[in-house]
């Protein structure tokens, strides 16, 4: 299941998808837990069972604030969620 | 055997309940709307309003709670009803009431009092794709509502209204906040009751278009949730995801309910 966790607003569209296929025998030993310096994806068990990460309900109303400390601006060259997911399960649509 | 599922929405709560029926010679089972209750709450006690609804179903389906074999709720408010066994999402229990009333549905767009989503589903009804709009209310019914509000007019008399209309003014804000003052400007500036109307509806479709683009529009589209119920509503939907037909359930804001029970059914077995 490809999981869209995020808003679109004036600003933008902003998403963090997870791909929970990818998430569910993680090869990363769960490294998105400590990568985010915001500390803003959990392990749940999914409906189906499935023990996967998502973005915790209190950080999918802000993402373009809280994700910003670690885009270009402000000096990553990449983002520490999906350089640590080496699944490749976590991406961001903006 | 009876199971119930509860659907604790914003703005209202839904109870299903539903029963397996014995089919002579039949592999699968097959299911029964027995009973499906619509409680609008009229306090903030969401615990309390689910037994209210809970209670008020089974005494018109003449059910006593001991007939009840399980109780799943979903919905924002899914965690309040104390006496549920399980909580699904609101994404699981939608896609697979979708495919329970219409088998080939393969897009499920779902909209509610506060949230939109597009959901697409495998035919067992399972999700495999989801994006919703965590924070902007002007995707969603209560947004109609506060603009119906705006133009002195009925849901319904609003619904009926915008199909009158054949403009198109765009809508440019993003925010419920925003949007009302350009209705205010438009309503000032004479524009038509039922223009204005469809631009709203078409603003809120154009909304939840771009979350249902996120999943991708495939197969079969149904509508689900209480915006089902204007015909407004779905046509401008209809233009904006560009398809001949948005299927439209007859209960359109019980599908997530009864998606539940049948999942609470599943898990009996």
């Amino acid at each position: 299941m490809i999981a869209n966790y995020g808003y679109k607003d004036g600003s933008g569209e902003y998403y963090i998808s997870i791909d929970t296929d990818k998430c569910i025998d993680c090869a990363a030993d769960r490294a998105c837990l400590t990568a985010c310096p915001k500390h803003m994806f959990e392990i749940i068990t999914d409906d189906y069972d499935d023990e996967v990460a998502w973005v915790k309900k209190e950080c999918t109303r802000a993402l373009a604030y809280d994700c910003a400390g670690c885009k270009p601006a402000g000096g990553y060259t990449s983002l520490p969620c999906t350089t640590a997911c080496t699944p490749g399960a976590i991406k961001h649509s903006w | 055997m009876i199971t119930a599922g509860i659907d604790m929405g914003s703005r209202s709560v839904k109870v299903v309940l539903l029963e397996q029926i014995k089919v002579e010679g039949a592999k699968e089972p097959s299911f029964a709307v027995k009973k499906a209750h619509l409680m609008m709450p009229g306090d903030l006690d969401a615990d309390q309003a689910a037994e209210k609804a809970f209670d008020a179903a089974l005494a018109e389906a003449g059910v006593s709670r001991d007939q009840v074999k399980s109780v799943f709720a979903t919905g924002a408010g899914r965690g309040q009803v104390a006496f549920a066994t399980e909580g699904v999402t609101e994404m699981t229990a939608g896609a697979r009431g979708a495919v329970f009333m219409y088998p080939q549905a393969r897009t499920v767009v779902d909209v509610g009092a506060e949230e939109g989503r597009g959901i697409k589903t495998d035919p067992d009804g399972k999700a495999i794709d989801f994006a919703g709009n965590e924070k902007c209310a002007a995707g969603a019914g209560s947004f109609a509502e506060a603009m119906s509000r705006a133009l002195q007019l009925s849901l319904k008399e609003f619904g009926e209204a915008s199909l009158r209309s054949d403009k198109s003014i765009p809508m440019n804000a993003q925010c419920t906040v925003f949007a009302e003052s350009e209705v205010v400007s438009l309503i000032h500036s004479s524009t038509p009751k039922e223009d204005i109307a469809k631009a709203v509806l078409d603003a809120v479709a154009s909304r939840v278009c771009a979350m249902v683009r996120r999943v991708g529009i495939e197969g079969n589209v149904v509508l689900i949730g209480g915006m089902g119920h204007n015909p407004g509503f779905v046509q401008s939907l209809k233009s904006a995801m560009d398809v001949d037909q948005v299927l439209l359930p007859e209960m359109p804001e019980f599908v997530s309910a009864i998606g539940c029970a049948l999942i609470a059914a599943e898990r009996q077995h």
